[in-house]
């Protein structure tokens, strides 16, 4: 059984500009839906707030929670379903951290009850307050920007053995955050700054597999978000373990591509780059699809059985893979030649 | 060497199924699986320095007292300074001596003398404060281990969590409303005398005296659920506080059939009780818990012994949580719950079905493409792939991980990413057949060929796993935990172990086509 051969020959390359186009305007409609809705949406885990998981045993209207809240002093919340609709299962959600202490669960039972007439039961409280939260949101742009430096610290160690050079580069960028850290300088800019820094520091010291990996990343992380962004998904750490496994996976297509490459450079060094950068890629389609296949397979599975809290971390995963996967064939490879390019006109 | 690794992970998989097995290892279940609760306490250790100060100020005036230094101001400013204003010149050099020979520790921020009224301003070093705040943490998170481990859970995890936070973690919890009563209370004793000589209602319209201050009581009726709340003028000094308890339990007034917390003093404790009933017979002496007052009885006469009751129509579970905080002590600060995670027991099990479900069914999915894709081969990946799995299992049990829902998406996950090296070494394979190798030769170079890529691929997975384990929290930290191992023991089982099984096909048993 083979769906795709090895010596299919399209002619990505080729098409590369029709492709830098689509992925131009994916990110740029990620980043307009971003500024549009002011930034991501937050869920308590970020924004801090308190959110309580209740689930009745039989239907309920959402009105008539909503009195209940009301009628403890809780008229701010927003309340909506939860999961699949036959679990009778709702969400209850504030911004403000309400203190969870002095029988707080209590009241919202009884409160519930008794416009409800239907007892509840608490499955989940999470309340974080105002500075946890953005403690954490720090912490996750940290995490985020250190997971792609560390990557492509062994992109360029791997693929051009310039282990002490981007080594040396990736420790000062880690000093001068680390230290600018110290200066109350806004974190979403600092790390903006910090992945510019690097790209022009990748194109400096010509490290082009580290640059067209850590491109492809970026386009891959950009256009997750700001997909969860128009689908006006929740931003929750799950979904930050999600984006960093996207960082991590995606790059496995991609690493097959160069590495393909660099073994192709090798073999047929009287050949264009062009020719031998798409031999490469169709070479290896087959394993690039295939690979990408078995593990949506897995993530489609948990998306529709594994509940509604794994749920949007599926979602996150299976458009971080698709996009994954169309990035390593039309964005990792493409910058190469890109590279080539403009290096032979200057 | 490949046998010797299945068979280790075999054993350590035992357990998990009857958990009297040797080695007694159990996958630890995260309080996202099991249930439970999940906080992080903010100690306000500037409370703890403020205290401080006061103490010293108290101590410094008494010094001051028995020296006879008159016309000395002290009082709390910005509130951990300490401004001291002296009128009488007399005064001002045998002050200053008291102050570079008692309290030379303390830091001199600035002094000036002004129409002949001296001001100074003292604080403590930052290396005091530091000191001090670094002790109320560290005081805060025994106390809090004190009260949880009488309130009698089973495994609590408490730790220190930077600066002055406290982690705590409690599974399989019920009750999480009386806990986290218990932890939060301050739980600061006081015996307080009324301040009689003043009136209660000038105080009330903000007249309050110096020196004393209005404290509550709130009572709530059981009847009518009404909270009505009795305002107590209080002198703002404690003549004794709970530091001094060795004992705190319930008792049941045989006369009402209420309960109260009975406590007992030490030895110092009881001379001091004893002093000061002897003192104050025929006033009021009030019991203050956490700036509420329990209840002001007259005092009838000297109580020594060191024993008094603290009654205030309490039911058993709240003499009982009552008793315990007394017990285990005060917070040295006060504390905030600045995060709160509540799973319930129900939730928890569901999470677990549905994920055992998702997982089975993924599986499944998974093996019979692979059979499809690449038949005799494709069986040989199922292989990998289920030994895969009970090496995460084996793994998860043998460094003692905590397996959360996260965690579980991530074993799923590595199904999928599992199957990828095999799929890349097959894809390999039968490009060098295509190129007219021999089954054997085609099988080596593709072996040969993919290690690296598939070295590389799974680096990076492993890279971002790691950095998710740094920056994580409980449920995320699990997931980066199932997906390392997962990464570890899918480059193991495709690389080393289905290679075995070539082996053993093509030179033991010598077969000569390659079903893939």
């Amino acid at each position: 059984m083979r769906f795709i051969k090895s010596n299919i020959g399209i002619d990505f390359i080729g098409k590369r500009k029709t492709a830098f186009l689509i992925s131009v305007a994916m990110v740029l409609v990620s980043i307009i839906s971003l500024i549009v809705h002011r930034g991501p949406r937050y869920g308590v885990d970020f924004a801090g707030g308190t959110l309580i998981q209740i689930k009745f045993l039989s239907p309920t209207n959402i009105d008539d929670i909503k009195s209940g809240l009301f009628s403890i002093g809780m008229g701010q919340a927003s309340v909506q379903t939860f999961g699949d609709k036959k679990e009778n299962e709702y969400l209850i959600r504030t911004d403000k951290s309400v203190t969870t202490t002095g029988r707080f669960s209590d009241k919202i039972k009884t409160g519930l009850k008794s416009s409800t007439d239907n007892p509840p039961e608490i499955r989940r409280v999470e309340m974080v307050g105002p500075q946890v939260g953005k403690d954490l949101r720090e912490k996750a742009l940290f995490a985020m920007f250190y997971a792609l430096l560390f990557i492509t610290i062994y992109i360029s160690g791997r693929f051009e053995l310039k282990w002490i050079l981007s080594g040396v580069m990736a420790g000062c960028l880690m000093g001068a955050v680390y230290f600018l850290n110290f200066f109350n300088v806004s974190i979403p800019f600092l790390i903006a700054a910090a992945l510019v820094v690097t790209l022009v520091l990748f194109w400096v010291l010509e490290l082009k597999y580290a640059m067209g990996a850590i491109v492809a990343l970026m386009h891959d992380v950009i256009i997750t978000v700001g997909i969860f962004s128009i689908f006006d998904k929740e931003f929750t750490l799950p979904i930050i373990a999600a984006l960093l496994t996207i960082i991590g996976y995606s790059l496995n297509d991609t690493i097959i591509v160069f590495d393909r490459i660099r073994e192709n450079l090798r073999k047929y060094h009287k050949h264009s780059i062009q020719t031998i950068i798409n031999r490469s890629v169709n070479e290896t389609l087959g394993r690039t699809i295939l690979t990408s296949v078995t593990t949506l397979v897995v993530l489609v599975t948990l998306f529709v059985l594994g509940g509604g809290i794994i749920h949007d971390f599926a979602f996150a995963m299976i458009v971080g893979v698709l996009v994954g996967t169309y990035s390593s064939i039309y964005v990792a490879s493409p910058i190469l030649i890109a590279w080539q390019e403009f290096g032979k006109k200057k | 060497m490949a046998l010797a690794v299945i068979i280790v992970a075999v054993i350590y998989v035992l357990p998990i199924i009857n958990s009297n097995w040797w080695p007694y290892k159990k996958i630890n279940l995260g309080l996202d699986l099991q249930g439970g609760m999940h906080l992080v306490l903010e100690v306000d250790a500037e409370k703890a320095v403020e205290s401080t100060i006061e103490q010293i100020i108290y101590e410094f005036r008494r010094v001051l007292r028995k020296e006879r230094i008159r016309q000395v101001g002290m009082e709390q400013v910005e509130s951990a300074k300490i401004r001291i204003t002296i009128n009488d010149q007399n005064s001002i050099d045998k002050f200053e001596t008291i102050l570079n020979l008692e309290y030379k520790d303390l830091r001199l921020l600035s002094k000036s003398t002004d129409d002949g009224v001296y001001t100074i301003v003292l604080d403590l070093p930052d290396k005091e404060t530091e000191h001090i705040k670094k002790l109320a943490a560290e005081q805060a998170l025994e106390t809090i281990r004190n009260r949880i481990d009488q309130f009698g859970v089973s495994e609590p995890d408490i730790r220190r969590q930077g600066e002055s936070r406290i982690l705590i973690q409690l599974p399989g919890i019920k009750d999480t409303e009386r806990a986290k009563e218990l932890i939060g209370k301050t739980a600061l004793l006081e015996f307080k005398l009324l301040d009689e000589t003043h009136d209660l209602n000038a105080a009330l319209e903000g007249k309050t005296p110096p020196g004393s201050e209005v404290l509550y009581q709130v009572k709530e009726d059981p009847e009518t659920r009404r909270v009505i709340k009795t305002p107590y003028l209080v002198k703002k000094r404690a003549l004794l506080t709970g530091a001094y308890l060795t004992e705190a339990r319930v008792e049941i007034d045989s006369q009402y059939n209420e309960p109260y917390v009975s406590i007992k003093f030490d030895k110092k404790g009881a001379r001091i009780f004893s002093r000061i009933t002897e003192e104050n017979v025929k006033k009021r002496l009030a019991i203050v818990l956490d700036k509420s007052v329990y209840s002001a009885p007259v005092i009838q006469e000297k109580i020594s012994g060191g024993q008094a009751r603290i009654t205030g129509n309490f039911d058993t579970e709240e003499a009982r949580d009552l008793a315990i905080v007394l017990r285990a002590g005060a917070l040295p600060a006060p504390v905030e719950i600045i995060e709160e995670r509540t799973v319930g027991p129900s939730l928890g099990s569901d999470s677990i079905r549905k994920g055992v479900i998702s997982m089975g069914i993924g599986g499944l999915l998974v093996i019979l493409f692979m059979i499809f894709y690449y038949k005799g081969s494709g069986l040989i990946a199922d292989l990998a792939l289920i030994l895969n799995i009970v090496l995460i299992a084996a793994g998860l049990a043998g460094f003692q991980a905590t397996l959360t829902l996260p965690g579980i998406a991530g074993i799923i996950l590595t199904i999928g990413m599992a199957v990828d090296a095999n799929v890349l070494i097959f894809e390999r394979i039968r490009e060098e057949m295509d190129l007219g190798k021999t089954p054997r030769a085609a099988v080596y170079a593709g072996y040969d060929r993919a290690t690296l890529t598939i070295l590389d691929a799974n680096v990076t997975t492993l890279i971002a796993a790691l950095v998710l384990f740094q920056f994580g929290t409980g449920p995320v930290k699990g997931f980066a935990v199932t997906l390392s191992i997962g990464v570890i023991s899918s480059l193991f089982t495709a690389l080393i172990l289905t290679r075995s099984i070539f082996d053993f096909f093509l030179i033991k048993r010598k077969i000569r086509r390659l079903s893939i």
